[in-house]
């Protein structure tokens, strides 16, 4: 856990102040909507179709229980009981009163807990790995850095007026649970050949109406000069983003249309201008962060406990652990993956009830640490592997134990039509019915690692193009209308799908990936060939001509 | 369905009603012929051509204390005067979520 100081605390309730100030002002009618949307905004607080929707900042996606019992609290006094895990690890409560509003800001800042940045056009929360600090062969905490970002470019006035929104994701790992590629900027922490830790920097990634993969602009920048080097990059970004065009002012637009060589010079070139010793992080500073990260006292425990080999008679626990338990970094531990996917359930919400029973067992099993993923699931990073029995019963008295993590049912989907202002179609009872179609675990099994990301508009906050399948919802004629797309990943070989033909009714949706899923079953060479590598092997033609041949 | 925050002009193509979100709270509420907002879409005021609907709407948007974001949206009027959402966006926003919520499920 990260111990924030009395700096970041003094801020957070100043915030909620202000805040408290302009709402008091917009409800008597001094602020206008047009004055006051902006501040709202930078305090994450949209309007819905049926309410203000309040999105709340965590950042790098860790939370203390303390903190997890605060959301529930909000969840449960001012909003419906429950709350959305986003594909930024953050939360969003759909039914929020804006009179209500600095109340919950306050309740919220009492545990260390803001929603400043999470909208509006500056640098959002800054992404990362939900095994940080625990993933076996991790460089090291990706989240000393990500903090890092965090507190420069909090409130900084160079980064709070930028021409679009902006996103950093960081990852330490080989393999990408951030999904650095389709963010604004993309950071890999690895070590150079002195042993000195840096960074590859990628930008440009982006989803929405105009999709792209990241792309490297610098292989390595030392870690000491990545502040003022992602400054470069912003400068660049502030200079010529476009600012007319709202669809083309991502930093992606303009990587593109200034080619990645020119962009990369122009960033170059700025960088050796303002890389000077104020930008250049002391490693006293670094330290000083990598202080504050606390981590367990883990004991010595054996790698195969007794608890483990007793309970692996139980093909219930079985099937849990093989998809929600992933090794440790260190021995006799593991980390455990809660889905937010039940069968008929919404993806990626928690009821408070939920919320306040699960940080009881972080409490218990995990140090008091618990982890939000961009797959809108839950991690708790440290439990035992003696304890695994006893927090699988108790995750499945909550609801919790669905055995599906990486399976065809752990589907991301955005909120669309059912909440969202700007969605043209409905996504969450796709995913609903999915779930329902795939909740045979032998089946889902036998699939094998499939993901599914659903978006109900093109703004794609679903992630769709990037799902192994990819739904679209779109409007045509008045009626709800799906473009399917296949290939898609969001890992260190991220790729965009391929559209594979006419959209489907919404009625058509789950028959058409049940037929995708057949031809992929009827296909795949060998048990162990999973969906993606047989899109690889043999392209879209065999599952288009599968979805199309009667339709 | 069109979101109709992408609305630019004003063109009717049957009854339509002007639409916002309650300034302190956000629920969805209607423009009514008293020049109030109502939670009940019976309530609303209804305009059918272009220059009732741009009066109702320049109306609406005076009120910015009362209601945001106003905007005009079809609906439907049946035989018997009963109105209607004229789309599924506007079926949702007065009827919520086609879903059930967690703590329903």
């Amino acid at each position: 856990m990260y111990a924030y100081d009395e700096i970041d605390r003094t801020l957070v309730n100043e915030r909620v102040s202000e805040f408290r100030d302009q709402v008091k002002r917009r409800l008597s009618g001094e602020l206008t909507e047009d004055e006051f949307k902006i501040l709202r905004l930078q305090n994450g607080v949209y309007l819905q179709l049926h309410a203000y929707m309040f999105r709340v900042a965590i950042p790098y996606g860790t939370l203390a229980t303390n903190q997890l019992r605060a959301l529930a609290h909000v969840a449960r006094k001012y909003d419906r009981g429950y709350g959305h895990f986003t594909t930024r690890q953050n939360i969003q409560f759909n039914w929020i009163k804006l009179a209500e509003l600095p109340d919950a800001l306050a309740d919220l800042a009492k545990v260390g807990i803001h929603a400043m940045q999470t909208s509006g056009n500056n640098m959002r929360n800054v992404t990362s790995d939900q095994w940080a600090g625990v993933a076996p062969g991790e460089i090291e905490d990706p989240r000393i850095w990500s903090e890092l970002i965090r507190q420069h470019t909090t409130l900084h006035p160079e980064f709070s007026f930028l021409p679009r929104k902006f996103k950093i994701a960081i990852t330490a790992s080989d393999h990408d649970r951030a999904a650095i590629k389709i963010h604004d900027i993309g950071l890999r922490l690895i070590k150079n050949e002195k042993g000195e830790t840096g960074f590859e920097v990628l930008v440009g990634g982006g989803l929405g109406r105009t999709p792209f993969i990241a792309k490297t602009i610098k292989h390595f920048v030392h870690g000491r000069d990545i502040l003022s080097y992602i400054e470069a990059i912003l400068r660049v970004y502030n200079q010529y983003g476009r600012r007319d065009n709202i669809y083309k002012a991502r930093i992606k637009i303009l990587v593109h249309e200034l080619g990645i060589e020119k962009f990369s010079r122009e960033v170059e070139d700025e960088w050796q201008h303002i890389r000077n010793p104020s930008l250049q992080i002391d490693d006293e500073v670094i330290e000083d962060i990598r202080s504050r990260f606390t981590y367990p006292a883990y004991e010595k425990l054996p790698h195969m406990p007794d608890e483990l080999r007793q309970a692996a008679a139980d093909p219930d626990f079985e099937a849990w652990r093989k998809n929600s338990v992933a090794p440790h970094k260190v021995q006799g531990y593991s980390i455990v993956t809660i889905s937010l996917k039940p069968t008929g359930g919404p993806p990626g919400d928690a009821t408070a009830e939920q919320m306040d029973a699960l940080a009881d067992l972080v409490d218990k099993y995990s140090f008091g640490e618990i982890r939000v993923g961009h797959e809108q699931n839950l991690a708790l990073p440290h439990v035992a592997k003696r304890d695994l029995p006893a927090l699988w019963k108790a995750l499945d008295k909550l609801g919790l134990a669905t055995p599906n993590v990486n399976l065809i049912t752990d589907i991301i989907a955005c909120p669309g039509l059912d909440y969202c202002s700007l969605a043209n179609a409905r996504s969450i009872p796709i995913a609903q019915e999915l779930t329902r179609r795939f909740a045979n675990h032998e089946l889902a099994n036998l699939i094998g690692r499939l993901h599914i990301n659903i978006s109900g508009c093109i703004n794609a906050c679903g992630h769709h193009h990037v799902g192994h399948i990819g739904i679209l919802g779109v409007e045509k004629n008045g009626e709800e209308v799906y473009q399917i797309t296949i290939g898609g990943r969001a890992d260190e070989n991220a790729a965009l799908g391929t559209l594979i033909g006419p959209g489907v009714k919404f009625d058509e949706v789950a028959d058409v990936v049940e037929d995708i899923v057949e031809a992929y079953l009827a296909l795949r060479e060998r048990p162990e060939e999973l969906f993606m590598d047989t899109v690889r092997r043999l392209g879209v033609e065999p599952f288009k001509e599968r979805v199309y041949a009667t339709r | 369905m069109t979101s109709p925050l992408e609305q630019k002009k004003i063109k009717i193509a049957g009854p339509s009603v002007v639409t916002a979100n309650r300034t302190w709270d956000g629920i969805v509420v209607y423009r009514t012929a008293a020049k109030s907002w109502s939670a009940d879409l019976s309530e609303a005021a209804i305009v059918r051509n272009s220059d009732e609907a741009k009066a109702l709407l320049a109306e609406s948007v005076a009120d910015d204390v009362g209601a945001i974001g106003p905007y005009i949206a079809p609906v439907q009027v049946g035989a018997d005067g009963k109105v209607q959402p004229g789309n599924l966006r506007e079926q949702i926003r007065r009827s919520g979520v086609t879903i059930g919520q967690p703590a329903q499920v």
